[in-house]
């Protein structure tokens, strides 16, 4: 028997499958945290800015201009000129392009790295596990900072080495938050048939146990692209970033600082422009961790 | 306990191990050869020669393992390849600057941290809650020297309360604390953002809790019901978070240092660096290390202070 429709019903919505539906509820959940949408909004306008640095910033990042040197902020000027009269806002622009490249090659390359590292761990269990998350425990035993000067020092700074640096420092904490939730993933009823199947390993690592992992990595991802900003800017006040004359956000700090009792705005602008990205990527990891996680969620 | 710790500190030994042979491996690729480094681009190639013999550089590498391992065992670190001094001795003389930063921004972390955790939790969703936490989030996106900055603007060169440089005598309390106070603060109110949310997350848990509800339909006092029952009970996922951001605090006081001119142990590091001394960089590191092995230690036997159900096994 079937049931006549209700003709003033309205038409069914089409069937969404599982997974649409619980990444189009996360999307809701996300839009309606307000602070994470605010984060959003200041990172975006930051990459857009630094994408289009070209074409926006007036003046040649490089371009010394010595009767300008050390000027306060005016109208041709807008945050006014370092010590070799270059222009501190066009400076800013470019350095925003270096800082986010850094960061984001950085904490891409060690989430596809740590999370590899940790899935097989997890994933194979054993002494093989233990071997692994033991060196992970040695990394992770040096303050990140400390780690990445030394690294740093060693290879010689430049933008390759401080994507490397940073990224060895992010491995082990994507290693160890990509195993956890593979030992329990791997004992579920699906991997086992997998398994009966006769699906190799690799096969079930990357297309069964991954996707059920992924959120948590890439909640992770977000804090830890902003904790990548701050360290590359933090090696560049100390002098292990990329060399001068290119702009960074941390040289310049470090620029400014030299001169901080007459010209404070030196360091202000780019300390404050670290600031403003730092903190729209932590609204946007809390937002998005609200979202997966929802014991922790803030509202 | 006794057992339980020396029993962690056994465990721990391998670890240490692996780190000080990574820490060997670390500073002999360092490029650039430390000779050349102390003795400056003019020095004659017979002299770098010289100074290479007398450092041990131009020994077989497992040779100067063995004796790193051997020497480090024994206590014996060595003489700083710049200065000549003992790394132990100039390690021991900045030691107390980077005990006293640390201890002093822990404690102001968790006197600020702690009662804004809770009483943030106590007004969910409230403006104060709101408040609380953007601020917190605020101060955790802080690059530790831009906050040091922006503190030695307004405090030292415009409003003069404190000195611009923190580098003072130690022995004399006053001065100790007048040029404690600005780096601690820097790096306190960092830590009490971290504190501050976790106290929050944790204590909204434990007030969902259903011996909370019988301590209120019991009718205990509302202040005793929450800064004794409750916040006893939420303190274990703090004590665990200050443990593990203590690394980064360590990594911060580098930065904090070098704003304010104060000797420590991460100014220290930044010259053995920049200077290639391998022998001070090989003391520092380990030393680093063992301070993050000792602070996890404390970690898990402050658990057992808190909540006495922790049995050490």
């Amino acid at each position: 028997m079937t049931v006549a429709a209700d003709p003033g019903a309205p038409p069914p919505l089409p069937a969404k499958t599982g997974r649409a539906l619980l990444i189009a509820q996360a999307l809701k959940a996300f839009r309606a945290n307000r602070l994470s949408s605010v984060g959003v909004v200041i990172f975006v306008i930051v990459v857009v800015l630094a994408l289009l640095a070209p074409v926006i910033a007036p003046h040649d990042p490089l371009e010394q201009n010595i009767l300008s040197r050390l000027d306060g902020p005016s109208a041709e000027f807008w945050m006014g000129n370092d010590s070799y009269g270059r222009d501190i806002f066009s400076r800013l622009l470019y350095g925003a392009r270096i800082s986010l490249f850094i960061g984001v090659a950085a904490i891409g390359s060690a989430m596809i790295i740590g999370s590899a590292i940790g899935l097989y761990a997890g994933y194979r269990g054993g002494r093989v596990d233990a071997v692994i998350m033991q060196a992970m425990d040695v990394l992770l035993a040096f303050p990140a900072l400390i780690l990445g000067l030394v690294i740093v020092a060693m290879l010689g700074p430049s933008i390759q080495n401080l994507i490397i640096a940073i990224s060895l420092t992010a491995i082990p904490p994507f290693a160890r938050i990509a195993r956890a939730p593979t030992i329990v993933v791997k004992e579920r009823d699906f991997v086992e048939a997998c398994r009966a199947l006769g699906f190799g390993d690799l096969r079930i690592m990357v297309l069964h146990v991954l996707p059920n992992i992924l959120s948590e990595i890439l909640v992770m991802g977000s804090l830890w692209l902003a904790t990548a900003i701050r360290v590359e800017a933090s090696l560049s006040f100390i002098g292990l970033g990329v060399k001068p004359p290119t702009p960074t956000w941390g040289g310049m700090i470090r620029e400014g600082f030299e001169n901080i009792l007459d010209t404070p705005w030196l360091s202000v602008f780019p300390g404050l422009a670290i600031l403003l990205v730092v903190f729209s990527l932590n609204l946007i990891g809390d937002g998005l961790r609200d979202v997966i996680d929802p014991k922790t969620r803030t509202d | 306990m006794l057992a339980y710790v020396a029993r962690r500190l056994f465990f721990a030994l391998p670890t240490l191990l692996a780190v000080m042979t990574l820490v060997f491996v670390l500073v002999r690729i360092v490029p650039g050869d430390p000779a050349q480094t102390i003795l400056g681009d003019q020095a004659s190639q017979e002299a770098i020669m010289a100074l290479r013999e007398r450092l041990g550089l131009n020994r077989p590498l497992w040779e100067q393992y063995v004796d790193f391992l051997q020497s480090a065992i024994t206590g014996d670190w060595g003489a700083s390849m710049v200065t000549g001094q003992p790394v132990l001795g100039e390690i021991a003389n900045v030691l107390p600057y980077t005990i006293d930063l640390t201890v002093a921004s822990l404690i102001l972390g968790a006197v600020v941290g702690i009662p804004l955790g809770v009483w943030s939790a106590l007004h969910r969703n409230r403006l104060i809650d709101y408040v609380t936490r953007i601020g917190s989030l605020l101060g955790l996106s802080f690059p530790a020297f831009v906050s040091a900055i922006l503190l030695l603007l307004i405090f030292s060169i415009y409003l003069n309360w404190f000195p611009v440089i923190s580098a003072g005598d130690r022995s004399d309390p006053l001065e100790r604390l007048e040029n404690l106070a600005l780096p601690a603060i820097n790096l306190g109110l960092i830590m009490a953002a971290y504190i501050t949310r976790v106290t929050r997350s944790s204590m909204l848990n434990v007030l969902g809790e259903d011996y909370i509800r019988t301590a209120q339909a019991k009718g205990l006092p509302h202040r005793s019901i929450i800064w004794i029952h409750a916040l006893r009970n939420a303190l274990i996922p703090v004590v665990t978070v200050v443990g593990l951001y203590l690394g980064i605090l360590i990594g911060n006081s580098v930065l904090t240092e070098i704003v304010f001119n104060r000797p420590g142990l991460g100014k220290l590091i930044v010259g053995a660096l920049g200077q290639r001394d391998y022998t001070m960089l090989q003391g520092l590191m380990v030393i680093y290390t063992f301070i993050i092995i000792i602070v996890n230690l404390l970690t898990d036997l402050t658990y057992g202070l808190i909540d006495p159900r922790v049995k050490y096994s």
